[in-house]
């Protein structure tokens, strides 16, 4: 199979979209003669036009609130941000609007088809509040959908099915990802929601990880299994729906759970996974239930104490080896 | 060129209106409503002059005082009111409360926190530009919530496409308790929206007619793809902020009696009368007629039943992502 980057990916996507669908467009910050600040729309003014493909001025609740609108009007936008970071400009569009319109209206028939796709997490030499993770937020917003791929043939698939779902879409796209290759498909296809990956196949541990965070958990579970301990591995892909079923699955064949998030530690998806574990799965576990997370506090920008902040391949075998040698 | 039967529809509305807002305070204070009531009494006449020029397909997004604008639009008193009361006839089947919506009659719907209505109109004018419709959208906004940014960011986006959006900023001096000159340092809304490059017109608000014929005049210039516009209309309201405020601890008992002698209602039933275009005793007909109507409203609303669990799920399938839950 033909191996392309994730940020390729990403691309593909948007102008397949955007070919087989008139109602799909796109709006944001420098996406349309400049191609995006990470460069994921160059050539798509050219292609479909000033009108589809929207630069817009700098203004963060102008662009979601008038993707909500266009979406409650039957169009599909994808609205990029050039940081998700920016999403606390316009928490208001997404939380209120985006998410509730069609409740709190309940006019037969609304709906809110929008995506909002952007980079985020700690790239190179990344500070705050542009470097941070803010996915775990939206998951206490009722009609919000996340996504985090992990893989370029994650990327394509589910930013397609994004386009073609009827809710608001929130699309994390790592910015350590962007230049990563992957196989993915010629063919069309799309990957549906909530269905987590097995990433690497494991009977000791179980770890979940979602996004950019999936690489140190493998090369964690490589390292580990020089160590006779056999981890698997689940990359998440949607925290919202969340596929409770792949991950308990493999709990209970494990009996140990570590959870990593790139996002500070209090109530991020990470406490959530572990708190349904405590509920449904309490009688598999043979340990406590680990998380490996950055602190409760910005992040810092010398690199040095970026490396101790964020979750790495060390602190992840630690906490995996801590849940093997439990008792 | 207003004729004599949109003269008297105009104050039919109007006083359907005033009809039925004085007995939902009633039903308010009677407990058959819960939660929080905004009433308009007093400005009728900018909400009601400012909806009659839109078509059935043009988009109504009201402010939270929006029961005149709501009936103006050609919605039923009693799916407004059964949706107040929580009742299952209500236009969201009693789940929605106080946000009211049909979208067969156009009317889209209010942002919770206000001034969101401004970003939104911003997404139905750009649909209405992409789907090459003639639709018009009419943002109705008070005073108070022009000092938010997403009026900066809205109406820029609106005149930088020329969308065809129609600002309608009903200016009753206050936003809650705080006076207009409390809020902002200078007096007219549209003042600050010519540095936007928005065209505006300060009109007064209380006179229905000439609130007709400039938001007339602003709506075919809309449709004919010239661009927004913004009417001003100066008014009162009679009435607190809501239905727990008094409305007395911020403004003196001699500034409010003052503008009850504007009332609009009068002016325009006076005007009909010393035109001839109906006699008094076809306007006490006419009265005895448009109470009647919230009478049956009530009574139908108070016989309606409550919304089952049933009828929740229906609504709620939208918020079902239908994750793979685990045991």
């Amino acid at each position: 199979m033909r191996h392309i980057t994730f940020a390729e990916a990403i691309r593909e996507a948007l102008m397949e979209e955007m070919e087989s669908d008139p109602s799909v467009f796109l709006m944001g910050e420098d996406i349309g003669i400049y191609g995006g600040a990470r460069g994921i729309t160059k050539g798509f003014i050219e292609k479909f036009g000033g009108p589809r493909v929207l630069d817009t001025p700098i203004s963060e609740t102008g662009i979601i609130g008038g993707g909500v609108g266009a979406a409650l009007s039957g169009l599909r936008p994808v609205c990029e941000l050039m940081l998700m970071g920016f999403s606390a400009v316009c928490f208001d569009e997404i939380q209120n609007m985006g998410g509730k319109w069609p409740f709190i209206h309940g006019d037969a028939g609304m709906k809110v088809p929008l995506v909002i796709r952007g980079p985020f997490g700690a790239g190179d030499g990344g500070v705050e509040p542009h470097a941070q993770c803010p996915e775990s937020f939206f998951m206490h917003c009722p009609g919000v959908k996340i996504v985090l791929p992990f893989t370029p043939f994650d990327a394509k698939g589910l930013l397609k099915t994004a386009i073609r779902d009827d809710h608001l879409v929130l699309f994390f796209e790592h910015d350590r990802l962007y230049a990563t290759s992957g196989a993915v498909p010629e063919e069309n296809y799309y990957l549906p929601f909530g269905q987590a990956e097995i990433i690497r196949a494991g009977k000791d541990a179980t770890i979940v990880a979602a996004s950019y965070m999936v690489r140190p958990s493998l090369e964690a579970a490589d390292q580990l299994a020089k160590e006779k301990i056999d981890v698997e591995v689940v990359n998440l892909r949607t925290l919202i729906p969340l596929d409770e079923e792949t991950i308990f699955d493999s709990l209970a064949k494990t009996g140990r759970l570590i959870i990593v998030q790139e996002a500070y530690r209090t109530l991020g998806y990470a406490a959530e996974i572990a708190a349904l574990a405590a509920e449904k799965a309490f009688g598999f576990l043979k340990a406590p239930i680990y998380r490996v997370t950055a602190p409760d506090y910005p992040i810092p920008y010398s690199i040095p104490l970026k490396k101790i902040y964020f979750p790495s391949v060390e602190t992840i075998a630690r906490e995996v080896r801590r849940a093997v040698n439990y008792r | 060129m207003i004729t004599k039967g949109l003269t008297l529809k105009l104050y039919e509305t109007m006083l359907l209106a005033r009809r039925f807002e004085k007995r939902m305070a009633e039903l308010f204070q009677e407990g058959d409503i819960p939660g929080a009531i905004h009433l308009g009494i007093g400005q009728e006449a900018f909400a009601v002059g400012a909806v009659a020029p839109l078509r059935p397909d043009d988009i109504l997004l009201y402010s939270h005082r929006g029961f005149a604008h709501c009936l103006g639009k050609g919605m039923s008193p009693q799916e407004i009111l059964a949706e107040y009361m929580g009742r299952k006839a209500g236009c969201s089947n009693g789940q929605g409360g106080v946000h009211l919506a049909n979208m067969n009659l156009g009317v889209a719907g209010v942002s919770g926190c206000q001034g969101g209505n401004h970003v939104i109109a911003v997404g139905f004018g750009l649909a209405a530009k992409m789907k090459g419709t003639d639709q018009v959208t009419a943002c109705f906004f008070g005073e108070g919530t022009a000092n938010r940014g997403t009026f900066l960011e809205g109406v820029n986006m609106a005149v930088l496409y020329k969308l065809p959006v129609i600002f309608l900023c009903e200016n009753n001096l206050y936003g809650f308790s705080t006076s207009w000159d409390r809020a902002m340092a200078t007096p007219h809304i549209t003042a600050r929206a010519k540095g936007l490059g928005l065209p505006g017109k300060v009109v007064d608000g209380n006179d229905v007619l000439a609130v007709y014929q400039a938001v007339k005049k602003a709506v075919d210039r809309a449709r004919a793809g010239e661009g927004p516009f913004l009417i001003e209309g100066m008014t009162y309201r009679w009435r607190g902020h809501h239905e727990k405020d008094p409305g007395t601890a911020y403004r003196s008992a001699k500034e409010v009696k003052a503008w009850k002698k504007k009332c609009p209602i009068l002016r325009l039933k006076r005007a009909i009368v010393a035109k001839k275009i109906a006699g008094a005793r076809a306007l006490y007909l006419l009265d005895q007629k448009v109470s009647q109507q919230v009478e049956e409203a009530i009574e139908f609303c108070k016989k309606s039943e409550y919304p089952t669990m049933g009828d929740l799920k229906k609504k709620i399938a939208y918020y079902d992502f239908k994750p793979r839950t685990w045991i």
